[in-house]
């Protein structure tokens, strides 16, 4: 029956239940994928037309401010729909874009996105072919909400599949964590903080589609860690391939303006979101192989392997430092806060 | 409690002594110094910051001073070790 | 980064652990109190539990000022806010989460109250000065380590004239807590790890009741690992020679006398509050700190009407055992089934460095790996 599927029994949505932790997957696990009758729950869809195997996916944009160093929202609105593309082992090849605009933004403003929407699209060499404008009354939504859906061609090499992953297999990283993230709290304001970072927002398919060239057979699993960090993309690993992931805490790449903020917030940057970074899991045979592939794409430089897949019935992520020390890595529940104590 | 974290003084701000610009690993941001203007402050001195404010200035003595002792730890034994292997006690 | 990569040197923890080993007899059993959160966190965070030998066992302390807030409080800060539009709550990171009889300050924030995170109290004085028909209430909380920041926001408000900032003080102190909690009974405390930063402030010498009435040592430590680990060697020295001293680990930041402009500071803006009631712990004497008369302007809780609010806690939960030491965070009936951190019960698993939050989020790392 539908309504024993129902886990979800909260009165009222939340802020968490958006930040891509704990609370989101309560939300999409125990209300959406029953009623949508959805198995897997994966960045982009699957979809069989004929002879060709389509990804489909959709995502949506709500950033604040719009701009900030390294890019704006529309940056990220084509960048992180051709990434999820991306992480289907798919070819990017079409977007379609919804805006929906809060009346009495200022024309340049928005003018502004839809250049960056372009630029980004041409950069990453899909083509934006339709969508929808809606406009709402001041104050109902912030300045520009983007939506965009995409489709790609997947790769007939690849099989991508959390239940292929097994004890042995590599995790790669494919460069420095928590840019994203810390630009956005900063440019926020709210900080008073000043550094020279900047969002890592960009189209990750041109890593991999030299991963998939030369380790396709190898290459079981991606994701991109955006909301909820590192913590959260591997921990649905762990979860959805029921094995436990070792990390080597020396080999994950922090830049060091990155941790310093990290280190005055109190904040951890295994939780916090990338746009221009993914995990792959690839068997230790192709490991080598995929790593140099990545490596040799201007801007894979610092792709690193950072970890291992153990067996284990307890389906968890751990980090163990340089002095052997292991600790839990968990998924937050909502959105990391700064602290003081 | 309180996570508090060194920081270099990179600028001293104002006529008073009241703010100070400090870096953490390339990080920026105003502290107010007040709490430790009776140490004397100058730029590149380091200080434990806390919710905005320099709590107390470090001492590279205290910290080299105490890397050195957990150094020495067991060396002592080892000399002792070697010295007994001599039979001169 | 200076000051924190050297004290995590890879060489000089194994040597450090090597030497606990070496000193440690099989028959030992040392119960330590590390009273600072901060302290549980780094504990669990660099993974020391497991490194050290098991005759050490840790028995986390109160040390959390977000987790020994009465519960009733935060609801009676965020009603001041929710009642009036023009009243704007501020309050730190880890104040956010709390759950509060009508939702946390977040919940309150999406559903449109006035709710605004701060990392300094001197950005809430700021947001009061940039919003000249709005009131602003600090809702400040924090041990020693904090207190100063809070007074010498509330002297540059008086300085500059603003008349629309208010600080709704929760601040506490950690000895007199200490104390209550060596005065239960059954209640075995073999030494202590002194909270680094509140000593910044306080000094050595308050500690010198607990090594001198109760026969306790105390250590002043650090937060990183090596800093963790001397601090336990000396514990260990002393225990086994007998002694009960404060001694200071931390000495490349804390001093005997503590920060005496930061001690003045605060004396010249807070008295002890006669008693606070601590969650779990009951009221306390003099563990609190309350703004004086001559700064009433700037106290929340002289000019608005706060009514006290006194929550109903579930019988089950265990909080204040817990912060008491008498139970570890897993022994508490609710914890990890009713009470987790997507739902938490209690503050002590909100707050990343509540003792509960800490046990939930790496319990699985005693693991063998």
């Amino acid at each position: 029956m539908l309504t024993d599927k129902i886990a979800f029994r909260e009165p009222t949505i939340q802020l968490s239940h958006g930040a891509g932790g704990k609370a989101s997957r309560r939300l999409i696990e125990g209300l959406l994928a029953p009623y949508f009758n959805m198995k897997d729950l994966n960045d982009a869809a699957y979809v069989q037309a004929d002879q060709a195997k389509i990804a489909f996916t959709a995502d949506s944009f709500v950033v604040n401010p719009l701009r900030f160093p390294g890019g704006s929202i529309g940056e990220l609105a084509i960048n992180g729909t051709v990434n999820d593309i991306a992480m289907s082992g798919a070819k990017p090849l079409a977007i379609v874009s919804t805006l929906i605009i809060e009346a009495g933004t200022e024309t340049e403003i928005l003018e502004a996105e839809i250049k960056a929407m372009q630029e980004a699209a041409e950069k990453a060499n899909v083509a934006i072919v339709g969508g929808d404008t809606k406009v709402v009354e001041h104050q109902k939504a912030d300045k520009l909400f983007i939506t965009t859906a995409g489709i790609g061609l997947v790769d007939p090499r690849v099989n991508l599949s959390a239940g292929r992953v097994q004890k042995g297999d590599k995790i790669i990283l494919s460069g420095p964590i928590g840019d994203h993230g810390i630009t956005i709290l900063f440019a926020r304001g709210e900080l008073d903080l000043e550094a020279d970072i900047k969002s890592d927002t960009r189209a990750v398919w041109p890593f991999v589609a030299k991963l998939i060239d030369a380790a396709a057979p190898g290459l079981k699993w991606m994701r991109d860690p955006t909301r909820g960090g590192m913590a959260t993309a591997l921990n649905e690993l762990a979860r959805d391939a029921k094995v436990a992931i070792v990390l080597e805490e020396e080999a994950i790449q922090v830049r060091p303006e990155v941790r310093g903020a990290c280190e005055i917030l109190g904040l951890d940057p295994m939780h916090i979101a990338n746009e221009g970074q993914f995990i792959a899991v690839v068997s230790k045979e192709y490991a080598d192989d995929a790593l140099k592939a990545i490596r040799q794409v201007p801007g894979g430089e610092q792709a690193a392997i950072i970890g291992e897949v153990h067996e284990s019935d307890r389906h968890i992520v751990l980090s163990r430092s340089s002095y052997g020390g292991t600790r839990a890595i968990d998924m937050l529940v909502g959105d990391p806060l700064p602290r003081i104590c | 409690m309180c996570l508090a974290i060194p920081g270099k003084i990179v600028e001293l701000l104002d006529d008073r002594n009241q703010y100070a610009m400090i870096d953490v690993s390339g990080v920026r941001r105003k502290v107010n110094i007040s709490l430790i203007q009776h140490e004397g402050v100058k730029v590149n001195d380091w200080v434990l910051i806390h919710v905005g404010f320099a709590m107390n200035k470090i001492s590279e003595k205290q910290a080299l001073e105490q890397l050195q002792l957990l150094q020495e730890i067991g060396e002592d034994k080892e000399a002792m070790a070697e010295i007994k292997g001599y039979q001169f006690d | 980064m200076r000051f924190i990569d050297e004290f995590r040197n890879p060489e000089l923890i194994k040597k450090t652990l090597e030497e606990i080993e070496r000193i440690i007899e099989p028959d030992d059993h040392f119960r330590i109190m590390e009273a600072c959160g901060g302290h549980t966190y780094s504990i669990f965070h660099f993974g020391l539990q497991e490194l050290l030998p098991k005759n050490i066992e840790f028995i986390h302390g109160p040390g959390c000022p977000v987790c020994v807030l009465p519960p009733g409080r935060v609801d009676e800060g965020l009603e001041i806010a929710s009642k009036n539009s023009d009243v704007i709550f501020t309050a730190f990171g880890d104040v956010m989460r709390v759950p509060g009889k009508k939702g946390s300050p977040l919940n309150h924030k999406a559903m449109g109250t006035d709710v605004r995170m701060i990392y300094s109290p001197l950005d809430a004085l700021d947001i009061a000065i940039k919003n000249p028909d709005k009131k602003v209430i600090l809702f400040a909380i924090g041990f020693e380590t904090t207190a100063p920041s809070t007074a010498i926001t509330v002297l540059r408000a008086k300085e500059l004239n603003v008349d629309n900032f208010f600080v709704y003080s929760n601040h506490v102190k950690i000895v007199p807590v200490l104390k209550s909690i060596l005065d239960q009974p059954n209640m075995r405390i073999d030494g202590f790890i002194g909270p680094g930063h509140a000593s910044v402030i306080i000094g050595a010498h308050p500690y010198e009741i607990i090594a001198k009435d109760y026969n306790k040592p105390v250590v002043i430590s650090g937060f990183e690992p090596l800093d963790i680990l001397q601090s336990i060697l000396m514990l260990i020295k002393q225990l086994k020679n007998g002694e009960a001293k404060v001694e200071i680990q931390y000495k490349r930041v804390v001093m005997e006398e503590g920060n005496v402009s930061a001690l003045e500071i605060i004396d010249q803006v807070f008295e002890d509050r006669p008693a606070f009631e601590w969650r779990g712990l009951g009221a306390i004497q003099n563990s609190a700190l309350k703004l004086r008369p001559e700064f009433a302007k700037w106290d929340a809780e002289v000019q608005f009407n706060v009514q006290k609010i006194t929550i109903e806690e579930n019988k089950d939960a265990q909080c204040g055992d817990v912060l008491k030491g008498m139970l570890k965070p897993n022994q508490c009936k609710l914890f990890g089934k009713v009470c987790t951190p997507d739902n938490p019960v209690g503050a002590l698993m909100v707050s990343s460095e509540g003792a509960c939050a800490t046990y939930y989020n790496h319990l699985y790392s005693t693991m063998n790996y």
